[in-house]
């Protein structure tokens, strides 16, 4: 799965994806930025840190995640679909893998405190949590209106020891807890790491995010050789908020032409409606938290105040690595309403007794979208389970009783 | 000449630098507060565009920002605001500080055009890359005689701080303290001794300090070692308490206040 040439999908030397990525960062967050850039290969391709991570990732997070043959599923849509189980990770949804990833960086450059964002509160748990493993002080930014409809998270980190600090600014939600995150960055600058919980911020946060999510299409790799005897899929589906489940899971196969990448970004009510988060459908290139990337905005380059069911997707941009897979074409991106994707979490459930998160729920529906044949392979990454969302689906109970 | 270069060839110390957001209190306030702010006597003057996430500022310049969005304020009507400034008898240099991202959907040469025909004498874009404005930005700026401000901190590396006084032609703008706008620094013997080292680097570019300056005392411990400072959240919350019709004599009292000789 290695290819020599550079691939037109990765990183380059200056921090690019083609045109996307780079490090638009004010003064202020220069310095630690360029500590991270200048360090994080170093770290992360040492023996001793693979050894702790990958140790971590299986005693901790229960790695590998399973890939699941789900035939009753695959019997409706009428092709053959496997789940990979990232909603199995330790504290329910693949963002783990990268806070693991991120404190043991930390860690080495010796910071003490952790301050992250978090939209539907699964990478501020999953940041709790290592901080709690670790003994580090943790300090998690989530949007006032995140605050309300993810309640169990907020729980959660709590319980886990955080302090979880509304941003009020803007819309409430994620890109504003994005904000904030990074003027506390501002005004730490020597003892504290800014875990980013997704593939977004400026170069070398992509990268370093989708290295640590990339185990997905690693186990993907292996777990499909022995169960079909091939390693590549047809179609590789994820659900895109900034991207890390869908970098992770395309990571070994973005240079793989015969998978057609997938990536269903959150139409909100519909793309027309002005109630949608659908990067791609909407926007135009620009820069946003620290890197050039597709974001939703105003002619005027004010970002837009997105909306989605799910708060995970509820950003106005993606990572400048899916800026590129969409501007070459590598990746489809398709939009999903809210409707579609609650649709597809209670077919999910109902065939398969597995309650998929909100944004994973976008990734489910596009399977009837993508023209997949009865005998094609199509990998869908299930990027976390249900239970923070169960406020939201208990609403809609009666309409799919 | 370029007035900035003029500004500084003649006054190397206690330079007062205030900055306003465009287009607030109100959208048509922005010509009469540069007005009020020349006659107090602000030595040169920073207006900032407004953007919706604007990460290197604290909440009262956010809120200003916001204020002025919802105003309507964009880039374009910012110049067509400043259209005629220079023939109604503006003479103060006058800098447009802003995010990135407004800037390149304006279209940088079309922006830079722009300030050159109102009479803009230089720019700070905080999230501009170094490297992006080398290879992309500076003949730009250079063609339309448009000096450029970069950020200091005290976190900023000697090295770089040379590397940033190489590139710039305006000043160098010192950072006083790790935060964003508007936290209170107290100008303590920390700032003090940064200052004091930034002095010592012996810095092309004259230097003036932000960030936390609100009075005449932090104007003063900030001008000790630099060429002067620059004001800025305590200048929105003066705005936004002013009545409209005691804004003009509030501005006065206030730069006086700043600097009382
Ligand atoms: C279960 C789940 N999937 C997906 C996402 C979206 O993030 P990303 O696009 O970075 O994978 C989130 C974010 O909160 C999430 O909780």
């Amino acid at each position: 799965m290695t290819t020599t040439a550079p691939s037109p999908y990765q990183v380059d030397a200056a921090g690019y994806y083609g045109p996307f990525g780079g490090a638009y960062v004010p003064e202020m967050l220069y310095p630690n930025v360029e500590e991270l850039r200048n360090n994080y290969l170093k770290i992360i391709e040492d023996a001793e840190f693979q050894r702790e991570f990958t140790q971590l990732l299986t005693d901790y997070v229960g790695r590998p995640t399973p890939l699941f043959l789900a035939q009753r599923l695959s019997a409706e849509i009428g092709t053959t679909i496997y789940l990979k189980r990232e909603d199995l990770c330790h504290t329910g949804a693949h963002k783990i893998n990268n806070t693991i990833g991120q404190i043991l960086v930390a860690q080495r450059l010796g910071k003490r405190r952790i301050v992250a964002e978090t939209g539907a509160g699964q990478h501020g748990v999953a940041t709790a949590t290592v901080c709690a493993l670790m003994g580090l002080e943790c300090i998690v930014y989530m949007g006032e209106v995140d605050i309300e409809r993810q309640r169990p998270n907020v729980d959660r980190m709590r319980m886990l020891g955080a302090k979880v600090v509304p941003a009020k600014s803007g819309s409430r939600t994620l890109k504003d807890a994005t904000n904030e995150a990074m003027r506390h960055w501002i005004s730490n600058p020597t003892d504290t790491h800014y875990i980013i919980g997704s593939v977004v911020g400026p170069h070398p946060y992509p990268d370093m995010v989708a290295r640590f999510q990339s185990v997905i299409s690693a186990e993907i790799i292996r777990q499909l050789l022995h169960q079909t005897g091939r390693a590549t899929p047809d179609f590789l589906l994820a659900c895109v908020g900034g991207g890390s489940n869908a970098a992770g899971a395309f990571y070994h196969y973005l240079d793989e032409p015969s998978v057609r990448l997938v990536a269903a970004e959150a139409a909100g009510q519909g793309i027309d409606t002005g109630h949608s988060a659908a990067t791609t459908a909407l926007g135009k290139p620009g820069i946003l938290h620290g890197a050039s990337t597709i974001l939703m905005q105003t002619a005027d380059g004010q970002v837009t105040e997105p909306y989605s069911i799910s708060a995970g997707l509820d950003y106005p941009g993606i990572g400048p690595q899916h800026a590129q897979l969409f501007a070459t074409g590598r990746a489809d991106f398709m939009s999903i309403t809210d409707k579609q994707a609650l649709d597809a979490a209670f077919q999910l459930s109902r065939l398969e007794g597995i309650i998929p998160a909100l944004e994973t729920a976008h990734a489910l529906a596009c399977l009837p979208l993508i023209g997949a044949k009865k005998d094609d392979v199509v990998v869908v990454c299930l990027s976390g389970r249900g239970d923070k969302d169960l406020a939201t689906y208990t609403k809609h109970l009666e309409e799919y009783a | 000449m370029n007035r900035l270069t003029q500004l500084f060839q003649r006054k190397t110390a206690d330079v007062l630098n205030v900055y306003f957001t465009a287009g607030f209190p109100q959208l048509h306030d922005t010509v009469p507060v540069l007005q009020a702010l020349q006659d107090a006597g602000a030595d040169l003057v920073e207006i900032g565009m407004p953007y919706s996430d604007p990460v290197a500022d604290g909440e009262t310049i956010q809120r200003s920002n916001q204020q002025a969005l919802d105003n309507g304020m964009t880039v374009a009507t910012l110049f067509e605001q400043l259209h005629d400034i220079r023939q109604q008898g503006i003479t103060v240099p006058i800098l447009l500080m802003g995010y990135l991202n407004p800037v390149v959907q304006f279209g940088i040469e079309r922006f830079c055009q722009q300030c050159q025909a109102v009479g803009v004498d230089g720019l700070i874009l905080p999230d501009l890359p170094l490297e992006v404005y080398e290879r992309e930005y500076r003949p730009l700026f250079a063609q339309y005689g448009l000096q450029v401000v970069f950020l200091v901190t005290p976190q900023t590396s000697p090295a770089r701080v040379r590397q940033l006084d190489a590139l710039a032609d305006g000043f160098i703008y010192l950072v006083a303290a790790a935060g964003t706008t508007g936290a209170q620094t107290d100008m303590n013997a920390d700032v003090d001794a940064y200052l004091r080292r930034t002095q010592a680097l012996g810095l092309r570019n004259p230097t003036l300090v932000g960030f936390g300056i609100s009075d005449a005392a932090s104007f003063a411990a900030a001008s000790r070692h630099t060429t002067g400072a620059i004001i800025g959240s305590a200048f929105i919350r003066l705005l936004q308490q002013a009545p409209a019709d005691g804004r003009t004599a509030a501005i006065q009292e206030f730069v006086r206040g700043v600097r009382p000789h």
